[in-house]
Order: structure tokens, then sequence, then C-alpha cells
């Protein structure tokens, strides 16, 4: 099991702090948990007490046990664990995503959850933070993988739905409840028509107007009369209401997914999805390499995706890196797969994202 | 090329038929001659052969993203197309001026005679002059379709297609046929009689194609092929009314192909639309005896001088040779069976009713008795029972089953339903246990989608078939969870499975065979169902396969 200091080791209930007594984004319910981020495959169901930044608090909130206890720390802010001087940081991934950083007696680790560099109008964006052991996601972590400026996605897909809305047609377009929902939201142009959401979306809505994210309006699709015209409005919904009853009302769709999977083609078609938008919320192959310069670590943990694949390049550049997986092999490749699912490789444990309900 | 970028990527992204023509006419309505020769020579299935070898193309491919070969392979194995992957991996190069996609073509083809350090020189600046995604923003020009968006074109990604082989973008022949039709007003069967046997892509091409007056076509020209449906082996041929109204002859197990006689020149054509020249000299002899003005279809055929019709498998042996030598030629002599006649004295005669069309066959072929240039001959059976009787016989036959042809129908372009129809034999069918997957590739990159399947010899499994196809994509989700979770061992990219799985597989023939394992392999594998109520031990023994070969079997 690999280990740095007393700051922190890979355990099976997951990344675990010894001189804290605290596990970071554990993988199994604990007493102490300090979380990147609300995804609940970081955020876990059933922990006694959860650390986290404070813009993720609504969330958190709303999808956790009502009889946990929360503690929020402003970005930058720190406290003292058992000696450990814990912190969050900007992870720019989605409303309140946070770097980790650990301090004990001059070492530092950052445990980096998801985080991406690239443009997000509904968070903070990603700050390099300086350390000796970087732990970092590695979804995405392949040449292939390049995402373009944000801009240009939103403008495209502002352009399908004003050419679905002039051939009469409904758009709906997929994305993960919590997080991407949010930021597709934000980059549409409410002038083109309604913007409605599936309940979950709509949920991730308030959390974040409640944390003063600007969004544009948005309606629940469950609180308007079915028989409606549905056509020349666009649907915000969960990629696990494709071909489902839930969207016939809707009449003559075009549909679309939003998804960093969403730029190969083979996953695209599998969708079978009108059109796949390249959208993610994770670091691309150059921006996690950027991402590491930046952080010039003394030692990498790649986790998370093509981790092997990351460490042993990082290995060939004359770094030091390691895999610290505790998944075997053909599970993470399922969690690719399942990525699919859902959204990006997140198992489809969120229960919220799931419902097919108004 | 950005508008042809675009046009990839409308087809690409509907699988309805109408949109996909849609998508076509609006290209076709505005391309250059040139450029919608060039198209439609693509989306036809053809290809630029032989450019540049893909193991260059990856290794440069590599150099230029700055990053180790084996990472390239790693990158491969999870997009499952090599074009996107050369597309995706390097760097996005800057688009300077938009070229036509016939000024691509002027570019790509010197590659083949390149040597290699200008190969790859040019590679390389294709690659800096190719943005991963062209479209909005570079050309106002290219915003043709009104009322339609404008999308991202995949422009990187259909130039190295042009460069490692076919689309595959889910547009037939038939299809780009159709568009051609509807946007320039002729009828499908005109345009896709044009469109038959070689023709240079260029715009006078084009231009002949599209032209109310027409080309005048070139002797070679051969016809478009009528196809059979086939009949659902459940309900059987009784929904097709009374036998009476239709020919019934064998459905030989050998290469369909016309044979034409024009000009005093022979041209022998597969259903491939490939030229056959040199591979048929039997054939291509007895022809030289026919009329001038002469179009017969039919099939080709193994078969001994006494009419007996070899197996398939023998025919193979002939069909891998450019050029036959006189051992093979006395081994496998080969005969033409006609069963159809599409030309006669000159005229087209495909609108006429097959009764007719096959007594004028029967009294050209008549006329000269060649024993490598026959008529197919007709089966008589009065009720469907008689005919299904008949058809039991067809393995010792060599034949695959019987076809019925109305005796009133024209002679259709495709697979038009109703005048011919196929009735097969049911296949053989074996239970069989998954051991060895491998991902697929395209649609299905990056699931476990092929896989190995064997037969118990002792205690030992002993692979029989691959098989890819038949289950639905629930299924071969499950078994792709499967393979994960019971993977013993990996070798490159197939892993080794706890066998556990057993599957109903079915194929058309069987052969012994000295390069498998098993001593047999067996023709067109296919997965029929996933066997649940069966465990590993309740699958098939080889044996049982053995059981299943033909009793004569050839020396070989």
């Amino acid at each position: 099991m690999p280990a740095f200091h007393q700051l922190l080791e890979t355990t099976p209930r997951g990344l675990y702090c010894p001189a804290g007594d605290f596990y970071v984004d554990p993988h199994f319910p604990v007493d102490r948990a300090v979380v990147t981020h609300a995804h609940t495959d970081h955020a876990r169901w059933g922990c006694k007490r959860y650390l986290a930044a404070a813009p993720s608090e609504h969330l958190l909130r709303m999808r956790m046990n009502d009889d946990a206890e929360f503690d929020f720390l402003h970005y930058g802010e720190s406290i003292t664990i058992g000696g450990v001087r814990v912190s969050f940081h900007p992870a720019g991934h989605m409303l309140g995503s946070a770097q980790v950083r650990l301090e004990q007696a001059g070492k530092v680790a950052v445990v980096g959850g998801d985080y991406k560099l690239g443009t997000d109008s509904t968070c903070q964006p990603w700050e390099p933070v300086p350390c000796d052991l970087f732990v970092t996601e590695t979804t995405f972590g392949l040449p292939v993988y390049r995402w373009q400026p944000q801009q240009q996605t939103t403008d495209a897909i502002n352009d399908w739905w004003r050419a679905n809305r002039d051939a009469g047609k409904c758009c709906v377009l997929y994305g993960y409840a919590v997080g991407k929902s949010q930021r597709l939201i934000a980059g549409l142009d409410p002038s083109l028509g309604t913007i409605y959401t599936h309940g979950a979306v709509e949920k991730g809505n308030e959390a974040y107007r409640k944390t003063g994210v600007q969004l544009p309006e948005t309606t629940f699709v469950g609180s308007v009369d079915r028989k409606q015209d549905w056509s020349g409005s666009i649907v915000i919904a969960v990629p696990s209401a494709h071909h489902t009853p839930w969207m016939r009302k809707f009449g003559k769709v075009s549909t679309a997914m939003a998804s960093g999977w969403m730029a190969v083609r083979g996953a695209r078609r599998r969708r079978s999805v009108d059109r796949g938008f390249v959208m993610s919320d994770h670091v691309d192959w150059p921006t996690l390499l950027e991402a590491v310069e930046l952080c010039d670590p003394e030692i990498v943990w790649a986790t998370h995706g093509y981790s092997s694949v990351v460490a042993r390049y990082l290995q060939e550049q004359g770094r030091n890196a390691e895999v610290i997986d505790s998944r075997s092999r053909a599970d993470q490749e399922t969690v690719q797969e399942t990525g699919q699912e859902t959204d990006e490789a997140k198992p489809a444990v969120d229960a919220g994202s799931t419902e097919v309900s108004e | 090329m950005i508008r042809f970028a675009e046009l990839y990527h409308r087809l690409d992204s509907t699988t309805k038929t109408n949109e996909k023509i849609a998508a076509m006419v609006a290209y076709f309505s505005t391309a250059d001659p040139a450029d919608a020769a060039w198209a439609t020579y693509f989306l036809s299935g053809n290809k630029l052969r032989r450019l540049v070898p893909t193991k260059l193309l990856r290794q440069w491919a590599a150099q230029e993203a700055s990053i180790p070969d084996w990472l390239f392979e790693e990158s491969y194995h999870a997009v499952g197309d090599l074009a996107e992957t050369l597309a995706m991996v390097v760097p996005p190069g800057k688009l300077e001026t938009d070229m036509s996609l016939a000024q691509w073509v002027e570019i790509l083809l010197p590659l083949r005679d390149m040597d290699e350090e200008k190969q790859r020189e040019t590679i390389i600046d294709i690659w800096r002059r190719t943005p991963i995604t062209a479209g909005r923003g570079f050309d106002s020009s290219t915003q043709t379709q009104t009322g339609l968006e404008i999308t991202s074109a995949p422009m990187r990604f259909v130039v190295m297609k042009l460069i490692t082989g076919a689309f595959r973008v889910g547009v037939s022949k038939r299809l780009v046929t159709r568009a051609i039709a509807k946007q320039c007003g002729l009828t499908a069967d005109i345009v896709s009689h044009r469109l038959m046997g070689n023709w240079e892509p260029s715009a006078t091409f084009y231009k002949s194609l599209i032209d109310p007056d027409g080309p005048d076509a070139s002797a070679s020209q051969p016809y478009p092929f009528c196809l059979a449906h086939p009949i659902d082996l459940a309900t059987g041929p009784e929904p097709l009314g009374d036998p009476g109204d239709y020919f019934v002859e064998w459905k030989w197990d050998g290469i369909r192909g016309q044979v034409i006689r024009r000009e005093e020149q022979t041209f022998i054509w597969s259903r491939g639309e490939e030229l056959m020249e040199n591979r048929w000299p039997e054939i291509e002899a007895a022809a030289e005896s026919l009329p001038n003005g002469c179009v017969l279809d039919g099939e080709i055929l193994a078969s001994l001088p006494d009419g007996q019709v070899l197996p398939f498998a023998q025919l193979q042996r002939r069909i891998a040779r450019k050029k036959v030598g006189k051992k093979l030629l006395s081994e496998v002599p080969v005969v033409f069976r006609a069963f159809d006649l599409l030309e006669h004295e000159g005229v087209d005669i495909r609108s006429q009713r097959l009764e007719s069309r096959r007594e004028k066959l029967e009294a050209l072929l008549d006329r000269f008795d060649h024993p490598n240039l026959r008529i197919c001959d007709l089966i008589s059976g009065n009720r469907w029972d008689d005919l299904a009787t008949i058809r039991e016989t067809s393995r010792e036959k060599n034949a695959e089953g019987l076809m019925l042809k109305r005796r009133d129908g024209v002679y259709d372009v495709g697979r038009v339903r109703g005048t011919w129809w196929k009735w097969k034999i049911a296949p053989h069918t074996i239970d069989a246990v998954l051991i060895y997957a491998q991902k697929g590739h395209g649609k299905r990159a990056s699931l476990f989608t092929d896989y190995t399947f064997a037969l118990w010899d002792g205690d030992a499994l002993v692979p029989i078939a691959k098989a890819y196809s038949g289950l639905d994509d629930q299924e071969i989700r499950k078994v792709d969870q499967f393979v994960r979770k019971n993977t013993n061992d990996t070798f490159g990219p197939v892993r080794s499975v706890t066998p556990e799985l057993v599957m109903e597989i079915a194929f058309e023939g069987l052969q012994r065979s000295t390069r498998h394992k098993s001593g047999i392999a067996t023709r067109f594998p296919r997965i029929v169902r996933w066997r649940h109520d069966k465990k590993a031990k309740d699958a098939n023994q080889l044996s049982d396969l053995l059981d299943l070969l033909p009793p004569v079997v050839e020396s070989d």
C-alpha cells in the first residue's frame, strides 16, 4: 500500500490520513470524511461527519444523510486536525469542488479530487497548489482527449437548439444532474426559448442558486401541463431518461449528450443520441500534464481512470509516479464503461439522477 | 473539405434513411461536379488503396504528438478506430485555406509513389494544416443549408479516413444512388446502372451520370444485380401463394456473376462489382461462342464434368488466385450456371417477365452445348410439401436450399421484396462455450464483442469458431461485464475467461482443416442465442461437430 509519511496512505476504504485519523473521499461510510465535492462517488452517503469546502454546503446537505454533522471551510481557510493542517482550494470541477491540502512537519500532500483547468462560470477556477505529493485523477488521461474552448461548445449547443427550434422540434440535452447540467444551463441562450429541467436537475439548480450562482430561468418539467406544446424549447435531463416513457410527451425531439466521452465516435454512437457535445469537467491530457508541472510535486499518485497510462508516462518523463487504485484493472474499465451510462466516470451511484419521475 | 466533412458528420449523426438522403441531396445539389464524383466514389465504399503503410502512420503520429509508441497504442485501443486515433492524438493544425475534396485527393494520390521520407513530410504537413474539427467561423460560404445548423465538422478524421480506408458511415451504394437520383431527377435504376462497373471519379463522369440524355454505356458495363429475400424458416413459403406461380431452382453455393458478351469481348463481373479477369478461363472461353449483345446472370460453381457440384471450399481455392495454374484447373473445373438473361440481341430485357426471359435463355443456350456454360435447371414440384422434401436434399448436392422466382416478375434492381425468394436450409447449430474475448471496433470499440467458442474434447476445451454477431446490445453489455469480471489471463488484446457462458452457434458449412486446432473450419459462424439454461459441461463435444462433416471429403 503506498503511503506518504504520516499524511496519506491508501486503504481499502480509500485515502486515509493517519496523523489526522480521517479519510478523504472514502469509498465506504466512515466516522470522519473530508470530501472534495458533492458527487456521490466522492461524498459517500452514511458518514458521521463531513468536512468540505463552503460553496458545496447546499449540495451536500441536499444529498447526504440528515443525521450527519457538517463542517465547512472557505477556500484557503485552514483548520488543524490531529496536528495536520487541512485546507480547501478550488478544483474547478463543479460548484464547491476542492483540492484538499494536508500539511504536517513541512510536508504537503494535495488530493486533487476531480478537477479541470478550463472556463466554467458556475464555479471558481482551479488553482495550482505547490505540494510534495499530488493525487491526480486520470479519467481522460490519454492524448486523444483534448478539450476545445468552452465557448466553442456552448455556441454549438445553442446552434443546435436554434436549428431544431426552427424545425419545430424540442431539444433534449442530457448531462449529469449536478455540475454538468448547471454548467450547460449557464451557457444556454435564454432568448431562444424556454429551458425545462428534469426533477434531479432542478434540485441541483436550487442548490446552485442558493449558493449565489446566476443561472438563466428554468422550469421543472413536472410543474407544467404535459400536453402543452414543447416544440422550440430545450429540456435538460439526466442520461438515464433517454429512451424512457418520460420522453414521449415532448413529441418530436432531437437528443444530445454532453460529456467528455463524446469525443470518441464509438462512444457517441453507442449512446444513440442525435448529437454528442464534448464538454467535460475533468482535465484533458494537456491540462493534466500542465497541472502536474504547476504543482511540481516530488511524487504523483494516479487514480480514477487511465492511472497506469499516466503513471508510466510521467515516469518516462523522469517524474516519480505511482498508481494507487485499490480496485482491479477490470473494475476500472467497468467504471469507464458505466461512465457512459451516467456521465463521466461516475458509477450509477447518484440515486437522485436515475429517478425518472415528475 | 469542410463541406464534405459536414456531410460525413450529418450522415454519421443519424440512423434515419430519409435524413441521410436529405443530407446527400443537399451536398450533391451544390457540390462541384469533381467533388460530387469523389463523394460518390467514397460513400459507395471505394477507397484509395495502399497510400501509406499504417505502421508508419502510427509512428509518425506518435512522433508528431511527442508521445511514445506504446501510448499511441493505448489510445488506439481506447478509440477503436485508427483514423480517429490519428486525428485526435496529433495536436490540432491550422487551417489556412479550405481545399475541396477533389483537391485533397490530388494531394493524397501521389503518396502511393513517394519514398518514405517524402511520405512522412507530406503526412506531417497534412496534420499541421488540418484542425481536428472545422466548420463555423472559418468560411461563411459553407453555411449552405438554410435552417440547418452548421456543424463542427470532423475534418481531420475524414482526411485520415481517406488515407486509411473505407468510411463505413452507414450509407450503402444503393442509398447514394437514391440521393443522386433524387437530386438530378432521374430514376434510381438508371443512376444505379450508370454507376455499375469501373468508372473514373471526375467532373466529366459526374456530369454524364446526371445527364438526362445519358452517357454512352461502355461495353463492359454490367447491370445492377437482382437480389433475393430470405423466406422466414418458421413460417415457410406458404404465404407466397401458389407454387405454380414460381420457377424453382437450386440455390447454389458459388459466386454470383454476370457474363457480358459485347463487341466481341467477354466480361465477367462479381456481385461486388469486381471485374474478374483471367480468373475463369473456362467460362471466358465458353462465352466466346455467345452472340454479341448478350448478358447472362448466374452462378460460378466448382463442378465435375458429370455435373456434380463441389463444396464451396474447393471453389475458394480458385478464388484466391489471380492466375490459375494447370493443376488447379484440372482439379477444380468451374462452370457458369446461367439462370437469367438480362440483355438479348443488344436490348435490355430486364423489364420483361421472367417466363419470357427464361424462354429466350433456353433458346440461346440450346444452340450451343458447352460444358462450362450451362443453364440452371428448374425443379418441378406441384406442392410446397414436395418442394420441402426436395429442399431437404440440398446438403447432398452442395446447395444452400431453393430459389423461388415469380414467373411474371421483372428483373428488379437490388433487394426488392416479392419477386425473388431464397428458401435456405436451416443451418447447423451447436452449443459451445465462450473461452476468449476481444474488444470490437468502431461502434463496438472498448466493449468485448468478439468471442471465441470451444467444444469439449475429453476434459479439454478446443476452440472451434470465432463469432461476432447475433447478440443484442443489452446481451453484449452483459457478456462484456462477465468478461471483465472473469478474466483469467491476457494475451495482448485477447482475454481468456472462465468457461461458463454457453451459446448456440450456427454455421453454414464445415470443412476439414489442418490449420485449426479442432481440425475443422466453420463457415460464417454466428450466435443464435445465449443458452442461459446450459452450464459449460452441457456444451457439445467436438465429436458432435465432426459428425456433421459431409461424408464424402475431397482429397486435398
